[in-house]
Parts: structure tokens; C-alpha cells; sequence
């Protein structure tokens, strides 16, 4: 797609006033946003908890904002603190679920460790591990999202 | 640990949040200095946030569990990799077991050093601190009370009434208790004891003289590492309710620059003295022509902005120099002061009754033009969250008199535009057309007694 024909398009939802606009040309997809209405000048929220946030973008349309990760099903195990999210109790032992596994309530699910100190984060429900959505090593922040159970 | 390149470092944590967290980042972001902000939850959506290059959530809405919660705090600049931690003003800004464990975890605290923040939290020690460094204090008991009921009423008596109780460990206004007769004196103590306990965890009290209408008069000084310290001149905070500042201004109005020196080149002795590091506030009563120092502020403070303007320096910024181990760039006799600058603390409440007012602002228009600035984290649509104090931001106007700082206040007051909460900018706007304020040298009393006329009048 050449640059001229994404500056049509930019200003075709600039003032058209649709909010989305997404075009498929072969192997080539475009898909543009409009900023959030009110006039606040538009703010690209970090995607993970640690992915560095994006500088607020002048009023304009972006190009190709990726899609935002969908909701997950199924109880959601979140990070009670602040830390580094490890699967095993040390580098090299088993982990403590993978998905398939069944756990209770009350089983460890992982370790988050901070300030030297490794805290076990138990299931709060029972059920089948659905999904693991943290990495290895990975930091996490309070409230973030590590388990999906069903 | 300075940073790389000469930068003094590559990533600082601000451990605050509102109007102040934005401050710091606009101080970090000029000096090539890359932010990380922790929030709670109810922060989320907050404009610093936003535009920090890492935000890290540490915990739910209340306090307890966020703005001073020290491990997550920590784990937090850890997980960033964060080589300095900025505490901002209240929160865990003076505590000095905070300071000590982000010390111990490997990261400079922008501040003083712990036992310095412990000595001037401890209202009796920095009393006594003081006296010994030829700083005039408030006369009071010296030392906590004893338990003995004969032993307080003997030191009453002597101090004279009325006298005012405070908590050791208190400060800021709070913890404390007025007493004009001795028949009330030993259930206020008794009272003010228990308060002490639930509120800072120390029973502690002390006793100093009550001054019936004294200004509240502050020095503002800079400490580096290399016993170079310097102070910004003074401020007057006398318009206070309950204790809360509501207008700031610099210099103080209607005192000789050359007693004000002179209480400031004591201030500053007395620094020297205690090895103090960082920025730092005097806080004294002025009554007659007597100043009586009262507590030490071992932070930024939230009126820092109004002797910004007077002198043209950036009080973060130097924090963070000093932090770095920078030595102060200009000795005294190269700083100066022009003009006078006046701030107005916006607050989320009704202007008359102080009742809190959260919510969703739904028209935001912030004042501008010669002259003024406004310190606000807050944007139109932005959701002001019920868990925090009400302050949404400052205005600050300056100009060459005080009429003139006065005068572009009250056009910017004028044009601000605030919807879907109530602010206290008709309070402020009262006040600006306050004869007595506009002649200057109000008591710290004054607009109590004025909200009290007032709300007899209505």
C-alpha cells in the first residue's frame, strides 16, 4: 500500500468521523483508529504490564494499533503483589502446574518474588489450567493476570 | 550511582502519585532521566502514568496497600531495574524506615539520610536539635511529659497558658490539642496521648507555649553531600484551615529581607550542623518580631513551585543533582529573588463547607498568560478518585509586586473552568478580595475566624 494512499485514508477518518476503519488489498491489511472521543488526546496504554508505554500520539489517527488481547474465559488467577513470576520453586526443578493439570484450591500455582523473598501463590479456586499467560522470569505487577482456570 | 554519559541517572521511581508524580517526571524527563511510576489501581488512568516509560500497578485503591506499601514499593524499582526512588511529599516521603530499606535494597533515596528523616520526624529530637544549633524554638516542656499529673501541671505553669499539646511523633497538624485553663489540661493530655498511640504508634507528647496569632513563616534550603548548603529565601503560609495550607506565597510579606536573612543564614547553620542532604523546609511561628521554629519538612514541599518562580531554580531537579552526588552550582551570594509569587491550592471540595468532592470532571480549562502556572495532573474527563486528599492541582501566579501576582490570580481564577465537581476556587476568589489578605500579614487563625464569621452571617 503506498504512502499516498494511507494519507487518503488517514484523512478519510479523520473527517468522515467513523471510528475504525479496516482494508484488505490482497496480502496487505491496514486497519486505522480514531482517538478516544472528548478530545483527549490519545494515549496508547503499555500492552503488558512491563512493555514500556508509547508516547502520547499528537490527535491524530494511528496506523495499525495491534488488537488488544481478548478477555480471558474461566477464573482468572491474578498476581497479589508485585514481583518476578517463576513456574518452579528453582531454575531447573519441575514446574509447579502446566496447562491440562487439575489443581484444588489452596495448590501452589507459582512462586512471584521480590526483594529476595519467595512468595508461593496458591489457586484460589480449583479447576483445570486453561492457560499460563506470564512467562518464565517474567515481571509482574500487582493485579496482573497469570492463570487462567476453567 | 550516577547514570551513563554523564546523566545523573538513567531511571528514577516516583513512589507518589497526583499532582506531584507529574511534577517529578517532568524534572526527570528534562534531564534525559527515564521515569518509572507506580500506581494503584484507582491511578490508572492517570496522564503521568501514561506517560511514564514503565508503570508498574502495586496494589488496590487504598494507601495501605499502594502509595505506602514499602515492598511492593521496592520490588517495584527492582523489577525495573530503577536506580533512584523519588517519595515526592506525604506518603512515605519521611519515613525513615522506607529511606533505610530502599538504601539497603541498592537504590538512592532522593532525600535525606534515614537518621536525619528519623531525628526531624521525632518533633522532640528536632526540637532539641535545633536549640542546640542556635535555631529559637517555641519554649515548651523539652522533652516529652512526664507521667507524673503534678509534674505537667508544674511545667504548664510555667510555660503559661494557653499552651498546645503535640504528638511526638505527629506533625503537619495533626495530633495536636489547645488548652486556656488548668482544669482542662490533664484530660487533653490523657487524650491527645491516645490519639498519639492510634494515629503514629507513639504515646509521645510534648507541650510548647500556644502563640495566639502568629504567621507561619518557612525557609527553604538546599543540602548537597559536600556540606554545601544554601537557602531559597522564605514563604508564608499563614492562610490555613485546620492546619492545611490553602495560599502560599514568596517571600513573606511585610518583614524586613534583613530578619528574614538572618533567620535563614540560622536555618542554614543549623543544617551544616546535622549533615542535612537534599531539599528541606524550616517551618517557624512569627509573632511580634520573634520567630519560634516548630518542625523541619524533610521533603519537597507542596509550595515548592512559588519559590521556583522567585528565584528561577527547580527544586526537583536540584533534589535529584544532589542525589546523584552533584555539589550545589551556586553559592548564596549568587542567588537572588525578583518579584512575588502567590499559589492557590485547588482542591476537589465545596468551597464553604469542605465537603469532599470526587468524581468525573467533565469540563476541564486550565488558566495560562503571563505569569502563570499551573500544576495539575488532572486532564478533562479525568475521573478524580474518593481515596486520596482532595488537592486536583496549583496555581500559581507571579509578578514584579504582590499586587500584580495577586491581580493575574484573580484573571486566571476567573477564567478556570472546573465541571462535574466542585472546587474551592470561590473560596479562593473571597480571599483574593480579603482587605485584610490583600494588605498582608494574616495570622494562621485568620481564615478560620473568617469561615466562622461567615457561617454566622448566613
Amino acid at each position: 500500500m503506498d504512502l499516498r494512499k494511507l494519507k487518503t485514508l488517514i484523512e478519510l477518518v479523520e473527517t468522515s468521523g467513523i471510528a475504525e476503519l479496516e482494508i484488505q488489498e490482497g496480502e496487505e491489511r491496514v486497519r486505522i483508529s480514531r482517538a478516544v472521543a472528548h478530545g483527549q488526546p490519545m494515549m496508547m496504554a503499555p500492552q503488558g504490564a512491563m512493555a514500556p508505554a508509547a508516547p502520547p500520539v499528537a490527535p491524530h489517527p494511528g496506523v495499525a494499533i495491534p488488537e488488544p488481547a481478548p478477555e480471558p474465559s474461566g477464573h482468572v488467577v491474578k498476581s497479589p503483589m508485585v514481583g518476578t513470576f517463576y513456574r518452579s520453586a528453582s531454575p531447573g526443578a519441575k514446574a509447579f502446574v502446566n496447562v491440562g493439570d487439575t489443581v484444588q484450591s489452596g495448590d501452589t500455582l507459582c512462586i512471584v518474588e521480590a526483594m529476595k523473598l519467595m512468595n508461593e501463590i496458591e489457586a484460589d479456586a480449583a479447576g483445570t489450567v486453561k492457560e499460563i499467560l506470564v512467562e518464565n522470569g517474567q515481571p509482574v505487577e500487582f493485579g496482573q493476570p497469570l492463570f487462567v482456570l476453567e | 550511582m550516577p547514570g551513563e554519559r554523564g546523566k545523573l541517572f538513567d531511571k528514577v521511581l516516583i513512589a507518589n502519585r497526583g499532582e506531584i508524580a507529574l511534577r517529578i517526571q517532568r524534572a526527570c524527563r528534562e534531564l534525559g532521566i527515564k521515569t518509572v511510576v507506580v500506581h494503584s489501581e484507582a491511578d490508572r488512568d492517570a496522564k503521568y502514568v501514561a506517560l511514564a516509560d514503565e508503570s508498574v500497578c502495586i496494589g488496590p485503591a487504598p494507601s495501605a496497600q499502594s502509595y505506602l506499601n514499602i515492598p511492593a514499593i521496592i520490588a517495584a524499582a527492582e523489577v525495573t531495574d530503577a536506580q533512584a526512588i523519588h517519595p515526592g511529599y506525604g506518603f512515605l516521603s519521611e519515613n525513615a524506615d522506607f529511606a533505610e530499606k530502599v538504601e539497603r535494597s541498592g537504590f538512592v533515596f532522593i532525600g535525606p539520610k534515614p537518621e536525619t528523616i528519623r531525628l526531624m520526624g521525632d518533633k522532640i529530637s528536632a526540637k532539641l536539635t535545633m536549640t542546640k544549633a542556635g535555631v529559637p524554638c517555641v519554649p515548651g516542656s523539652e522533652a516529652a511529659l512526664p507521667d507524673d499529673p503534678r509534674e505537667i501541671v508544674k511545667i504548664a505553669r510555667a510555660v503559661g497558658y494557653p499552651v498546645i499539646i503535640k504528638a511526638a511523633g505527629g506533625g503537619g497538624g495533626r495530633g495536636m490539642r489547645v488548652v486556656h485553663t488548668e482544669a482542662a489540661l490533664l484530660p487533653a493530655v490523657n487524650l491527645t496521648q491516645s490519639e498519639a498511640q492510634a494515629a503514629f504508634g507513639n504515646p509521645s507528647v510534648y507541650m510548647e507555649r500556644f502563640l495566639v496569632a502568629p504567621r507561619h513563616i518557612e525557609i527553604q534550603v538546599l543540602a548537597d553531600a559536600h556540606k554545601n548548603v544554601v537557602h531559597l529565601f522564605d514563604r508564608d503560609c499563614s492562610m490555613q484551615r485546620r492546619h492545611q495550607k490553602i495560599i502560599e506565597e514568596a517571600p513573606a510579606p511585610g518583614i524586613s529581607p534583613r530578619v528574614l536573612a538572618r533567620i535563614a543564614d540560622r536555618a542554614v547553620e543549623a543544617c551544616r550542623k546535622i549533615g542535612y542532604r537534599g531539599a528541606g523546609t524550616f517551618e517557624f511561628l512569627y509573632q511580634g518580631t520573634d520567630f519560634f521554629f516548630i518542625e523541619m519538612n524533610t521533603r519537597v514541599q507542596v509550595e515548592h513551585p512559588v519559590t521556583e518562580m522567585i528565584t528561577g531554580l527547580d527544586i526537583v531537579q536540584e533534589q535529584i543533582r544532589i542525589a546523584a552526588g552533584q555539589k550545589l552550582r551556586l553559592r548564596q551570594r549568587e542567588i537572588a529573588y525578583r518579584g512575588h509569587a502567590i499559589e492557590c491550592r485547588i482542591n476537589a471540595e465545596d468551597p464553604f463547607t469542605f465537603v469532599p468532592s470526587p468524581g468525573r470532571i467533565t469540563a476541564w480549562h486550565a488558566p495560562g498568560g503571563p505569569g502563570i502556572r499551573v500544576d495539575t495532573h488532572v486532564y478533562q474527563n479525568y475521573f478524580v478518585p474518593p481515596n486520596y486528599d482532595s488537592m486536583i492541582g496549583k496555581v500559581v501566579a507571579y509578578g514584579d509586586t504582590r499586587e500584580q501576582a495577586i491581580a493575574r490570580m484573580r484573571v486566571a481564577l476567573s477564567e478556570m473552568v472546573v465541571g462535574g465537581i466542585k472546587t474551592n476556587i470561590p473560596l479562593h476568589q473571597e480571599l483574593l478580595a480579603d482587605e485584610k489578605f490583600l494588605r498582608g500579614g494574616t495570622s494562621i487563625h485568620y481564615l478560620e475566624e473568617r469561615l466562622a464569621q461567615r457561617a454566622q452571617a448566613a
